[in-house]
């Protein structure tokens, strides 16, 4: 059974349907990328996947380790090791990292009926994590994202990843307003979370990305359906070609359809 | 009044005859840069030079330009020789382009290290060789509605840099643009007009430097640029004017940017008798990012006007606007901080901080923020301080038996250094620094002495 | 509609937790203001002469007040107008019980205390703190006096202070605040009913957190409270001000006046919790909550600090203030300003830079949900003679929902051109996103609501003591209680 399987997923927004019919599985130990142009509902499958209600189911099925993904709330998701890199990581002013942190490994192991752990027991753990991302410990104390650049926000985000140590992870974008050598550190520490009993799902634009994070599959999202998949050189041909091809394609088979 | 009004216009007149003699002359020149400089200088003629009662420039008094007849200065002058410039060179720079009054001098610069595919050249010679390259982006973002330099400056576009950096290129060293100005022996002044378009996902780094050389008449400098930056490209921008304290420099650079670019502008002004620099970036696509940085060190009776215009056209963008001044003697220092978050701009993330130093009793900072929010989700942010020389700081350090020359030196450069740590560290952010260092030196000896002065009867 | 956007809407339509009415006898004054009613006031009191002269004279300005221009009209709020002719100027307790302890208290008060969560009967022997009970207009219990009488702290009521020290109070009333400040200053000299009294001798660090838990409990009673303050050379002293109101539908008007005095090397710390009914959904009933806080910093290096958190009253209109006057002196304004429903608040400071080296603080945390109206007004001025003086200012709304209000306006004048002035400012809502993002972590919706709410007030909770950071924090939990899961 795959840890994530998505069938003939529908989803709509203020009354315009962004996904159109998406079909997918990964299973433990792989990394997908799906690809795909602006707006081809790439962010929406991600934060549908996360269960943000602003979404509209209108068909279709998830299975996330077995169970109805589509029945969990966001926290719950989260709890059952769902997690999304955001695109637009939120601030929030006045709450430290580290306590963010640690509020929500605790709220995870609550949820799993496992001992909250104290702070003291938390640290060591955080600053490993940190020294894996090239990150300042002085970030820990700094407000959740507040006044932290683009790329040290992204940064934060697969810290986050690190610690929280999902059973997949879904990276919505990780790459912009990275510059190249940022963008090698966060590839290093998804390559470092790279496991047999996890699956991580890179979304993106652009096939630089994946220079570094070397997917197993790269799945083409077009209108709000996957139109090609494929092995990494997928990504290469894309990236010499454009999406122009793809899109013409999707648009005639779906004014067939 | 209408006296005034009379001795206003006149100079104009200048203006008229020396773009007559540029649309006449220059035969060769496309359809489409005909009329932008035509709808340029219509729109200037009718708009004639700003005053303080116009809101954009109530601070800054232009009469010293406009009542001046400058004329455009004259092609195939002698040019200075390369061992002038050696001051000017930076040596990690990917190479230099030099602009004498506004055209490329292509003997005085030296290409070093340039990935394949990047063009760094003359404007003129693209838009003589490749006009197709060129007309979907020139006046294009420049906006000569509200501001009748960059209507002035369109006017007169003739030369100046063309940099195109496809997609996909990361540049690891700086581009250095060189403009210098040079001596003529009757009021003179240059348009360099530059177009700088960044494909997708590329990086790179632009360096405007603008310096003098010889003294004579006036100079006015009237540069416009425009920096197109295409979507997940990571650009950083600086301006750096070190004039000679008797020119007027005018600069505009206008930056429009693509979905998830990440943009840094910083300034450095250190130069010039009057200065005025447009900083106006729009930030057109979702995600993107702005940083504007700038410090500006003003002394004797500079005028460094720093205009800002932040535009939020597109939702979850960030800009950042940090700018630090210290002013000595009469100079007087001037901050603009506008942003602007249209209503599709929704996530808006806008920060501006404007610090100021005031190190003698006559020099003058007029600070002024203004937010026009239209959008209804953002977060806005602005801070303006103005203050003096930390009595405490110098004297707790004075205590620890540093001197006063440079115990005050040092927190003065404590102060512009903040600039510094925005920049990416290279070879663009040591050589702004090495310039700090230099300017600094003049200033902290000017309010050393004047507070001598003052404190002997 | 998502469970983030209920859980949004669910904060901003709490209820009041704390509505109960005590029945006790009362005695009260016939309703209505005018001479008789002063003399009324001051008789019952046993007041000196000159008590009763500065309450006439006061009196007297409020009458050509309110023939002429009446209320102040500038704040940013909006009432029926007030008919104090219907207002009854004085009530206290019929039974007056002289107290050696808690035990003699009426036990109906008592009781009153536990449903508000302020075990009376065990904050002797727990907390530390000495609390001055003032239920209605009358003083009835106070606490620890020995203890402060060791140090030669003087705490008490204001009325037993005009008995036994009527120099103290005559050299100090109406010296921040004079009885001509303003229309409901000028009416709280005239028929102010009692209040708090607290001096602390040169030299003395009072030992204990001086508190005063106070209540509106008779409907159509204005409130009038008068408290006076006086740190002297070297003194400090921390002064905690709470309260709760039961629900009535009148609305019920509370005009009081806090004067505050620190000489040389003296530090005043002045807190508050405010929770007064603010009325109910529609915006009926509540209390109008129109005070005057003043403090000078008289003396060289002295130090005022003003914390509020305001999350009551249907219209609050407050301003705690400094006047630096001393070298040095030091003035500062911490707020959490919470409106909900109909609420509406006018508040902030005034930082008045007369002294050399004079620096203030102004961190303002506005919190605007339902269709409360949140307005921050603030003013900085730096007099000529203000050399060195320094200002930071921070000034920050955050809002929930979207029929709800918030308004900056920062008023700044400088005469000195050494001044040091630096302003930030900023406003965000609680946002469906920001929900997600804390959910997506694994956090409930109502731990995520209240981590984005405790976050953005931080900076103002850290100046509390202890005792009321716990109560500040409870009382925004409160309000998000039954948040979506």
């Amino acid at each position: 059974m795959s840890l994530l399987e998505i069938k003939d997923l529908h989803a709509r927004v203020d009354g315009n349907e962004i996904l159109k019919g998406v079909n997918l599985a990964l299973d433990s130990g792989e990394v997908h990328s799906i690809m795909g142009p602006n707006g081809s509902g790439k962010s929406t499958l991600a934060q549908v996947l996360a269960r943000r209600e602003t979404y509209e189911i209108t068909a279709g099925q998830v299975l996330f380790a077995g169970k109805d993904l589509l029945a969990l709330k966001p926290e719950e998701a989260a709890c059952e090791g769902l997690f999304l890199a955001f695109q637009y990581p939120v601030e929030i002013p006045g709450i430290s990292n580290a306590y963010f942190l640690r509020s929500a490994v605790n709220a995870i192991r609550k949820y799993r009926g496992e001992d909250e752990v104290d702070a003291i027991d938390f640290l060591p753990k955080l600053r490993e994590r940190l020294k894996l991302l090239d990150m300042d410990e002085k970030l820990l104390n700094r407000s959740v994202n507040e006044a932290f650049s683009g790329g040290e926000k992204k940064r934060n985000e697969i810290l986050q990843m690190a610690v929280l140590e999902p059973r997949l992870a879904i990276l919505d974008e990780t790459d912009s307003g990275l510059d190249i050598d940022a963008l090698k550190v966060v590839a290093q520490g998804v390559n470092a979370m790279r496991s047999p009993d996890r699956a991580i799902l890179v979304v993106t634009h652009y096939q630089r990305l994946l220079d570094y994070i070397v997917p197993d599959y790269v799945h083409v999202l077009v209108d709000g359906r996957i139109v090609r998949s494929g092995g990494p050189e997928l990504a290469l041909q894309l990236e010499e070609q454009g999406y122009a091809a793809l899109e013409s394609a999707a648009a005639s088979s779906g004014s067939a359809a | 009044m209408r006296a005034q009004v009379a001795t206003a216009t006149q100079p104009l007149a200048h203006y008229a005859e020396s773009f007559r003699g540029l649309q006449g002359s220059a035969t060769t020149a496309p359809w489409f840069l005909r009329k932008l400089r035509q709808d340029g200088f219509v729109r200037f003629s009718d708009r004639g030079f700003p005053t303080l009662r116009d809101e954009d420039w109530r601070f800054t008094n232009v009469a010293a330009i406009a009542q001046t007849p400058f004329r455009l200065v004259p092609n195939g002058g002698r040019l200075p020789a390369p061992s002038d410039l050696a001051a000017y060179r930076i040596a990690e720079a990917a190479g230099e382009w030099v602009f004498i009054d506004g055209r490329f001098a292509p003997s005085l610069g030296s290409v070093r290290d340039l990935p394949k595919g990047v063009e760094v050249g003359s404007l003129a010679n693209e838009i003589e060789n490749n006009p197709g390259a060129i007309e979907p982006h020139l006046g294009r973002y420049l906006n000569i509605e509200r501001d009748p330099f960059s209507a002035l400056n369109t006017a007169f576009i003739d030369d100046g840099a063309y940099i195109h950096i496809p997609r996909g290129t990361v540049l690891r060293s700086p581009i250095h643009l060189l403009f210098i100005s040079t001596a003529h022996n009757a009021p003179s002044v240059h348009h360099p007009r530059n177009l700088i378009v960044v494909g997708e996902t590329s990086q790179a780094t632009i360096i405007e430097q603008y310096v003098s050389l010889g003294r004579g008449e006036k100079v006015l400098c009237n540069t416009a640029t425009e920096l197109s930056v295409g979507d997940h490209s990571v650009v950083s921008h600086y301006m750096i004017e070190r004039e000679e304290e008797g020119a007027f420099n005018i600069s505009t650079l206008r930056i429009q940017q693509g979905r998830t670019a990440d943009v840094a502008s910083h300034s450095l002004l250190a130069g010039g008798a009057l200065v005025r620099n447009n900083v106006h970036p729009v930030l057109a696509g979702e995600g993107g990012e702005c940083l504007i940085n700038g410090l500006f060190l003003g002394r004797h009776r500079q005028h460094l006007d720093n205009y800002m215009l932040v535009e939020h056209a597109s939702p979850h963008c960030a800009s950042r606007q940090f700018y630090n001044g210290i002013l000595d003697g009469h100079a007087h220092g001037v901050f603009h901080g506008r942003i602007i978050v249209h209503k599709q701009a929704q996530k808006t993330d806008a920060k501006q901080t404007n610090r100021n130093l005031l190190l003698s009793d006559t020099a003058q900072i007029d600070t002024k923020p203004q937010l026009e929010i239209y959008a209804d989700d953002v977060k806005c942010t602005h801070g303006a301080t103005i203050g003096q020389i930390d009595e405490d700081a110098l004297f707790y350090l004075r205590s620890r038996g540093i001197a006063e020359a440079s115990a005050r030196r040092l927190l003065l450069f404590a102060f512009a250094s903040e600039c510094l740590e925005r920049m990416r560290a290279g070879p663009a952010q040591a050589y702004v620094e090495n310039l700090i260092q230099q300017a600094l030196g003049y200033v902290g000896e000017a309010s050393r002495i004047q507070n001598h002065q003052e404190s002997v009867p | 509609m998502s469970s983030n956007t209920d859980a949004i809407r669910e904060l901003a339509q709490q209820d009041y937790k704390w509505g109960f009415v005590t029945p006790i006898d009362e005695d009260r004054a016939p309703k209505g203001l005018n001479e008789e009613i002063i003399r009324l006031i001051s008789a019952k009191k046993s007041e000196p002469d000159f008590m009763l002269e500065w309450r006439l004279q006061a009196y007297r300005h409020w009458e050509t007040l309110a023939k002429s221009d009446g209320e102040p009209k500038w704040a940013n709020i909006h009432y029926p107008p007030i008919d104090y002719q219907a207002i009854s100027y004085y009530s206290a307790p019929k039974k007056r019980p002289t107290l050696k302890s808690l035990d003699e208290l009426d036990p109906e008060i008592l009781r009153t205390y536990e449903k508000l969560g302020i075990p009376l009967a065990e904050q002797k022997l727990l907390a530390g703190v000495a609390v001055d009970a003032v239920f209605d207009s009358v003083s009835v219990a106070t606490t620890f006096q020995e203890k402060l009488a060791e140090a030669g702290v003087i705490f008490c009521s204001f009325s037993e202070a005009i008995q036994t020290h009527p120099d103290l109070v005559r050299k100090y009333l109406g010296s921040v605040v004079p009885y001509t400040d303003n229309f409901f200053a000028t009416l709280n000299s005239a028929v102010f009913s009692d209040g708090s009294f607290v001096y602390v001798p040169k030299g003395v660090r009072c030992p204990l957190e001086l508190s005063t838990y106070f209540r509106i409990n008779a409907a159509e009673t204005g409130q009038f409270e008068r408290t006076l303050i006086i740190a002297d050379q070297g003194a400090y002293v921390s002064y905690l001000e709470g309260c709760t109101a039961p629900i009535r539908d009148q609305n019920q008007l509370h005009a009081a006046v806090v004067e505050l005095i620190a000489l040389d090397d003296a530090q005043i710390k002045y807190s508050t919790v405010q929770n007064w009914y603010p009325g109910d959904k529609n915006g009926k009933g509540g209390i109008y909550n129109f005070v005057t806080k003043r403090g000078a910093c008289r003396g060289r290096n002295s130090k005022i600090s003003w914390t509020q958190v305001e999350t009551g009253s249907a219209i609050t209109w407050k301003y705690p203030s400094c006047i630096l006057q001393g070298e040095h002196s030091v003035g500062e304004f911490y707020s959490v300003a919470l409106t909900n429903h109909y609420q509406q608040a006018d508040t902030g400071t005034k930082m008045l830079h007369i002294g050399r080296n004079t620096r203030s603080t102004i961190v303002s945390k506005g919190i605007s949900a339902g269709h409360g109206q949140n307005t921050y007004r603030g003013q900085v001025a730096i007099m000529k003679g203000a050399t060195g003086a320094r200002n930071y200012t921070q000034c920050d709304s955050l809002l929930i929902g979207d029929q709800c209000g918030a308004h900056t306006f920062p008023y700044i004048e400088v005469k000195n051109s050494t001044a040091r002035m630096e302003h930030e400012a900023s406003t965000s809502k609680i946002g469906e996103d920001q929900l997600f993002y804390l959910r997506q972590r694994g956090l409930k919706a109502e731990d995520a609501v209240s981590m984005i709410v405790n976050g953005f007030c931080k900076r103002v909770f850290r100046e509390l003591p202890m005792e009321f950071a716990v109560e500040a924090q409870k009382l925004l939990s409160v309000s998000l209680e039954g948040s979506v899961g």
